[in-house]
């Protein structure tokens, strides 16, 4: 009996809940496991462009929706997560990381409906008011993954930001970009609405300065930009509609610490409602 | 409109020196590398001291104090004794709080019964506020232990000197920060009274710095390799040009910008309170505000009633000497702000829309622009896009909910906003959709020091006040 012929997947970008190749037609090679090699989407900066719509087109349902609702789909992000191990670990994804990616939904998932009471609450004025501030998404996020861990690095940044309702467009590690893509296919079964997570492949400095200097990106997390130099000038055009920036963080840092907080508050605005009291 | 009596606040509480230096390392002392600039009093123009411009090298030295203090005296104190020292010096600003304010109406132009009665309580309680978190820092839900930053740049405006440079200092000490504070050049005076306030407290020296001068000095100070935190409030262009400065260092950055406020009022809203809410709102403090809400949005249906009903209450404002404890409107801040504020106007009428003010007599001297508004405003307008920075409002309609929500969400701004409607639901469905830091619903212009303050978008980022306020000043 002659052995199977396997069907090999096609790796595209993810955009609106679809899975486009990229307008420009083209792709890059890419390692795949140890014997093959896969082409890869090479996003040019009319993907990227697409991906902000998108996401933007998405914000205010995902920002409206309840925080026990967005809790739900992030701990079923987790579930699809755990049912697709093997497909990471075939991808060259250590086992313990997978394992970590996971555990990682689950801790921001629990995340939705608390962090507006361990961030906001009634300040006590001084005059008869009602005085409350609410934590709110800030908008649309452009996302730099870090290179490594693949995996676990890109859970780590698109979780704590869209756990509170932005949306997201990532640039995966150019390097490394196949647990992106496997990532999109998890995420487009866990009933996460469309747009929601746009995930693009390709060259850094193709699509993130487009992303950077977008006036509909509200914010940019340049924590996989390893390149001062770049991560500087991201920054500078960050500034043109003062998106708020995360900063790149060192390569050695460790991706299995505790989060915290800091990547879920960097991304959100303190809105504060006043109400006069009265009989 | 009764005529009354002048009732004017005596200005013998307050002793002006000639001439003022920079304030580093506890001493007052004459730059070596700046000049200096003369203040003048907005209502008459007349002079009130000379002010000295630091330069490059004296902000150099202001740092290189703060660093100092933070090392040596500062950072090591415990959280107890910094907190001692705020207490002392919210103490000693309500004890002075009368030739503060005096002070601040004479060098900014607003009325006395404002400086009085708005600002000097609000920079009293500021310090009060922050005094209680410097020993309490554990527990504020950032994790244990949270460190301060260093030395702090800060850079206040002219429209609130004093509460501004509260809202600046007091959470930075609290956390264990040290600071060199540039007031803005028109309203520098307070500031260097405040300076007079850390000698009395028995501040240590170094711990909060005052270098007085004008962009240039500011752009030093930011640009300096030794700060660790840059504080803005001032215009967004320059914001943003900061923003660009901080690229590529580890410097922490706040800002707080320009706004363009929508205040909605409802059919059902109740008139005369939502009339008094427009007036506050946009001619509190000559709508040098930037939370002001300069965009009033008026349902259809309720228009012509509010209009004429705000017209009324215009003609009732009294527009004359700050110092007057009747006067409700003072002088415009500079005469460079006047020339914007007349630019921006004249478009407006440029544009083809309607111009009204109440008949006012306005002084000779100083610098004067009588409450206006504009009606027949579209969006694309741009007094209805721009911020002007004056008292000046700019009238729109709206027929549904969702038209307020449209027009008042389209501004890169996001500062604040109002709501005017006796719905509850309504209001609370409005406040959720309004992109803005502060939403007063049925009320305007209210502040607290508890309150977290600050904007989305291209209004800056960051929070002043509250708990929300230390973030700004610790390493979390």
């Amino acid at each position: 009996m002659s052995e199977r012929v396997a069907v090999r997947k096609t790796y595209k970008l993810y955009i609106g809940g679809k899975f486009p190749r990229s307008e420009s037609g083209r792709s890059y090679l890419v390692q795949s496991g140890e014997n093959s090699t896969a082409n890869v989407a090479l996003a040019s900066r009319k993907d990227a462009r697409d991906a902000v719509v998108a996401a933007r087109a998405a914000g205010s349902g995902w920002a409206g929706a309840t925080a026990y609702n967005r809790g739900q789909i992030l701990y079923r992000a987790a579930e699809m997560l755990e049912g697709r191990r093997e497909q990471f670990v075939a991808l060259g994804i250590p086992g313990d990381e997978v394992d970590a990616a996971t555990d990682r939904w689950v801790w921001y998932a629990g995340w939705s409906d608390k962090l507006p009471q361990v961030r906001g609450g009634v300040n006590p004025v001084a005059g008869p008011y009602l005085n409350l501030s609410t934590p709110e998404p800030t908008g649309v996020v452009a996302v730099v993954a870090p290179a490594a861990p693949a995996l676990l690095g890109l859970v780590s940044v698109i979780a704590p930001a869209i756990v509170s309702g932005n949306t997201v467009v990532v640039a995966a590690s150019p390097t490394d970009p196949l647990a992106a893509v496997t990532l999109a296919e998890v995420l487009a079964t866990a009933d996460l609405p469309a747009g929601v997570v746009n995930i693009l492949t390709g060259r850094l400095q193709e699509t993130v300065p487009s992303l950077a200097g977008h006036r509909d990106v509200n914010a940019l997390d340049l924590t996989g930009v390893a390149d001062a130099e770049l991560a500087t000038s991201l920054e500078v055009k960050a500034a043109e509609n003062l998106k708020r920036v995360l900063r790149p963080v060192p390569a050695n840092h460790d991706w299995y610490a505790d989060p915290g907080l800091a990547r879920m508050t960097a991304l959100l605005e303190t809105k504060t409602v006043w109400h006069p009291k009265g009989g | 409109m009764f005529e009354y009596a002048p009732a004017p606040e005596s200005r013998s509480v307050v002793r002006l020196q000639p001439a003022y230096g920079l304030f580093v390392g506890g001493e007052f002392v004459d730059p070596t590398d700046g000049g200096s600039f003369t203040s003048i009093n907005p209502a008459s123009e007349e002079v009130l001291a000379e002010v000295a411009a630091g330069g490059v090298g004296d902000v150099d030295r202001a740092v290189r104090a703060a660093r100092t203090a933070y090392d040596r005296v500062w950072g090591p104190m415990p959280g107890r004794d910094r907190a001692k020292y705020l207490f002392r010096i919210a103490r000693l600003i309500q004890e002075r709080s009368r030739e503060l304010a005096v002070l601040e109406s004479l060098d900014n132009g607003k009325p006395i019964k404002e400086s009085r009665d708005v600002d000097l309580p609000l920079v009293a309680a500021h310090f009060f506020y922050y005094a209680g978190w410097a020993d309490k820092l554990d527990h504020a839900g950032f994790g244990p232990g949270p460190r301060p930053l260093g030395v702090a740049a800060q850079i206040i405006p002219w429209n609130f000197p004093l509460l501004m440079l509260a809202w600046k200092i007091a959470p930075a000490l609290a956390t264990g920060n040290t600071v060199v504070l540039k007031p803005a050049e028109t309203t520098s005076l307070t500031a260097l009274l405040f300076a007079e306030i850390c000698q009395q407290a028995d501040l240590p020296a170094g711990v909060v710095n005052i270098v007085t001068g004008a962009g240039e000095t500011g752009r030093a100070l930011v640009e300096h390799h030794d700060v660790d935190k840059v504080a803005f409030t001032g215009s967004t262009e320059v914001g943003k040009a900061i923003a660009r400065a901080v690229a590529g260092t580890d410097t922490k950055l706040t800002l707080e910008l320009g706004g363009k406020a929508a205040n909605i009022v409802f059919d059902d809203a109740p008139v005369d309170q939502a009339v008094e809410g427009i007036v506050n709102g946009i001619f509190f403090n000559q709508g040098h505000v930037c939370c002001a809400g300069s965009r009033l949005l008026l349902q259809e249906s309720v228009a012509d009633q509010v209009l004429a009903s705000l017209r009324r209450r215009m003609a009732l404002l009294r527009v004359g000497d700050p110092l007057d404890k009747n006067t409700d409107i003072g002088a415009i801040n500079s005469a460079a702000q006047l020339a914007r504020i007349r630019e921006l106007a004249d478009a407006g009428t440029a544009e083809g829309t309607q111009r009204w003010s109440p008949p006012c007599e306005l002084p000779e001297r100083g610098f004067w622009f009588a409450p206006t508004i504009f009606t027949g405003v579209i969006q694309a307008h741009r007094i209805a896009r721009e911020e002007i920075f004056g008292p000046v409002l700019s009238v729109l309609t709206f027929r549904t909910p969702a038209e307020a929500v449209e027009k008042a969400n389209n501004t890169p701004y996001g500062l604040s906003a109002g709501v005017w409607t006796e719905k509850g639901s309504r209001m609370l469905w409005l406040a959720d959709r309004l992109r803005a830091g502060v939403v007063w619903a049925n009320t305007f212009n209210k502040f607290d020091p508890t309150s977290p303050f600050g904007g989305y978008q291209e209004s800056g980022y960051g929070r002043e006040g509250g708990r929300h306020g230390l973030e700004a000043y610790l390493n979390v």
